[in-house]
């Protein structure tokens, strides 16, 4: 055989599917994406017992072929595409053995499609605990094919599965499980004809799919579409029809090969725990009491790697401006690609942390009870019970925030809580706060106890909450969606986490982080670079004659040419030029050229704008040492009127403006990747800078 | 009687639906007529409910179960 054989792994969700996969492939595996849809395509090699290897594709997790979300499109579509690189030679569907029944519908579905298939009976201790005695020998005579009982936590029976990988052969065997034909006789017939199908079933499926297929032509779908209007077919009742004679093909299936235990029954432990997480009143707290775990936990557990990543940085950069050549590629590696580098790399220990927390909740089934708890209230606002896990991330840092929007299946929901997540104050707009809120509120108590400046703090982080529940609600009304919006959801019974399984998630969030985003963040970081170390030519030469000529007169503190000198380029680069033409707009805001200018470089970052802001006035030291930038600040003088430039009405405005713009490299290119099409972050760009824009300059008529 | 009226504890036995575009995405769940039904949680905001159905643990908004009917 030359060919690799290609073997995809399909079944309902929470049926430790993914474990499975894992326990297969081990860390042989590939994470890319299905084309069109966000789902990440999890591909590995499996070496079997013969000594041959076999590709290995994990398909979403899905109860129905039927899809319900864009996402779940793929399943059928990589199982119909004759045309497609992924299209399998055997399928294994993996079941739930507590919950055969459910999870034997899709079994069902996809043996009368005619693609080889095994049945693997995953979770066999559960269901032997909950008193369930499956007949393996007659389930797999009855339904004519090989079936596994596994037990993937424990890597049980896993070497069984290997060796039918290696046995199965290349035709299907399986017994038919419903007369499909009856469903829609002629239709069958007809789209039997004219399209290369294996199976009546696939026939009939191309009938109720045929819109949602990037395989089809819109003439064949078209075509499809008049032979459907011709027999009268009708999609829902057809279907409605097809799962009551698939459930009654499964019930008495089960009546032969299982048998109840009675004695068994009763409450379940995972009932109990139920009782209490999901209670009225106790169940409330407890959630808040994680959230404020995790969310404290970002911040204290980051913070060291953090600053280590940080300094290492720094050291490299000081390291390689002694050993390199002074020069234009230096400087570029430098400031531009290093600076990039270092830019994206910081964000990590967060999105590790982040995702180390949510693949615990989700493994151990907490995350469904979050989004069952908190379904009301987010619906309200247009959001969904599972975005309030992205939307409290999103006070860390709305990166991981947004790549944990995943969970989110409806797609308008996961839209708008993608639009609204960089609304929350994330630690990036932690610095300009602290030195806005230093240089203009006064350090004072209030009753004895309350600072000031603290309450300033809070009621930053209340406004951009508040932002974006509002922003939410606005879109739910703007945003259209064909989807009907719906909530039937399982609650997989509380299992402990699968320690190497969310080892394996945090090392493949990180990645794609670093990979993906990080080509954007870097790019856009040399550009910045460019237009802040450019300028004119002339204007160019001329700042540095002149200092070459100072330098040259004794009594100069070289020390301080050197600030001058850089604080002059900058203003003469382009990115100078650019803070100048945009004055005229920014000045009815309160802001001058020199802030826009560091308006400009922080659209990288928004932590940018002190070290900016350092730069422009020539700060003494390090540029981000927040003391002497806050002096400089507060004794700038505006040449013209001679009043000081950060006055209340200025700071405040300024911090409403950081508050709501998109001023993050980082945040565009997820979003970008998300959602993987270029509307998205331009509307949210758009719409967070004109909120921005309003904003400050609402604050500043009115304070000034 | 529709499964959005029972109480926790409560069982009955789904005999319809009253929409059929959401009972093709219930049925696919296990809801199916002649199947029974235990309501076991309500979410502490009153919505959504969570039933026991063909032996696991399905949640579902108000809005949702109404379309289906029950008899005790």
């Amino acid at each position: 055989m030359s060919e690799q054989l290609k073997v995809a792994l399909i079944g309902n969700p929470n049926t430790g599917k993914s474990t499975l996969f894992n326990d297969l492939t081990g860390l042989n595996q590939k994470v890319g994406n299905f084309p069109g849809v966000t789902v990440d395509k999890k591909t590995g090699i499996a070496k079997l017992p013969n000594g041959h290897s076999v590709e290995i594709i994990d398909l979403p997790g899905i109860y129905s072929l039927y899809a319900k979300s864009r996402d779940e499109q793929i399943a059928f579509e990589v199982l119909y595409d004759r045309k497609g690189t992924l299209r399998p030679d055997l399928v294994i569907v993996v079941a739930d053995a507590s919950n055969l029944k459910r999870n034997l519908l899709l079994y069902t579905q996809v043996a009368d499609l005619n693609i080889p298939v095994i049945l693997v009976l995953n979770m066999i201790d559960v269901a032997e605990s909950n008193g369930l005695k499956i007949d393996i020998n007659k389930l797999s005579n009855k339904l004519g094919i090989r079936v596994i009982a596994v037990n993937a936590r424990q890597n049980k029976g896993v070497d069984d599965l290997k060796q039918a990988i290696a046995n199965a052969t290349r035709v299907a065997t399986q017994l038919r499980t419903i007369k499909v034909e009856e469903l829609a006789p002629e239709l069958i017939g007809e789209i039997s004809e004219k399209f290369p199908v294996s199976s009546p079933y696939e026939a009939l499926q191309l009938a109720h799919q045929h819109e949602n297929l990037s395989s089809l032509s819109t003439e064949q779908s078209d075509l499809i579409e008049t032979l459907e209007q011709k027999h009268s077919f009708h999609s829902s009742s057809n279907q409605a029809k097809e799962t009551v004679a698939r459930y009654s093909f499964i019930n008495d299936l089960l009546f032969d090969c299982v048998t109840q235990d009675e004695s068994a029954k009763g409450e379940t432990f995972s009932n109990r725990i139920d009782k209490v997480l999901t209670h009225r009143f106790f169940g409330l707290i407890i959630f808040v009491l994680i959230l404020f775990l995790v969310f404290q936990s970002i911040f204290t557990f980051a913070e060291y790697p953090m600053s280590f990543i940080e300094t290492a940085f720094l050291n490299l950069e000081q390291w390689l401006s002694r050993v390199m050549p002074d020069g234009v590629f230096t400087n570029l590696l430098i400031n531009g690609v290093i600076a990039g580098l270092s830019g994206v790399l910081v964000f990590l220990p967060q999105i590790v942390i982040l995702f180390f927390f949510i693949a615990v909740l989700e493994d151990t089934g907490y995350m469904a009870r979050v989004t069952f708890m908190m379904d009301k209230l987010m619906r309200k606002v247009g959001l969904n019970g599972k975005s309030v896990v992205p939307l409290i991330s999103g006070v860390a840092c709305a990166v991981p925030a947004i790549m944990a929007t995943r969970t989110i299946e409806n797609w308008k929901d996961r839209v708008i809580t993608i639009l609204v997540t960089p609304l929350m104050s994330c630690s990036a707009r932690l610095p300009v706060y602290t030195l806005l809120i230093s240089l203009v509120v006064p350090d004072q108590k209030i009753l004895g106890f309350l600072s000031l400046q603290g309450l300033a703090l809070l009621s930053m982080y209340l406004i951009g909450f508040f932002a974006a529940i509002g922003a939410a609600w606005v879109m739910k009304k703007i945003v259209r969606s064909r989807e009907r919006g719906y909530f039937i959801m399982e609650l997989p019974i509380y299992r402990m986490p699968r320690w190497s399984h969310i080892g394996l998630q945090m090392y493949e969030k990180a990645k794609t982080f670093v990979s993906e985003a990080g080509k954007i963040i870097i790019a856009v970081s040399v550009i910045l670079w460019v237009l802040s170390t450019y300028g004119p030519a002339n204007k160019m030469a001329a700042i540095d004659n002149k200092y070459e000529t100072l330098a040259k007169t004794a009594g100069n503190d070289q020390k301080l040419l050197e600030q001058e000198k850089s604080a002059e380029k900058l203003e003469a680069s382009y990115a100078g030029i650019l803070g100048r033409s945009i004055e005229p707009v920014i000045k009815p805001l309160g802001y001058d050229w020199k802030i826009g200018i560091a308006l400009i470089t922080s659209f990288a970052a928004r932590e940018v704008f002190v070290g900016t802001m350092a730069t422009i006035y020539s700060v003494e030291g390090e540029g981000d040492n927040l003391v002497s930038v806050r002096q400089k600040l507060s004794s700038a003088k505006n040449p013209e009127t001679g009043l000081p430039v950060f006055t209340v009405a200025t700071a405040f405005s300024l911090m409403l403006f950081y508050a709501f713009a998109m001023q993050c490299v980082s945040t565009i290119a997820i979003v970008y990747r998300e959602t993987k099409s270029i509307k998205w972050p331009l509307i949210q760009l758009a719409y967070m800078t004109a909120m921005a824009y309003f904003a400050g300059l609402i604050v500043f008529q009115l304070l000034k | 009687m529709n499964l959005s009226e029972l109480t926790i504890g409560d069982c009955g036995t789904i005999v319809d639906f009253t929409d059929q575009e959401m009972s093709v995405k219930l049925m696919e769940m296990g809801c199916l007529p002649g199947e029974l039904v235990k309501l076991e949680q309500v979410a502490p905001l009153g919505d959504p409910i969570a039933i026991t159905v063909a032996g696991y643990k399905l949640s579902m908004r108000k809005q949702e179960a109404a379309t289906i009917l029950l008899k005790r």
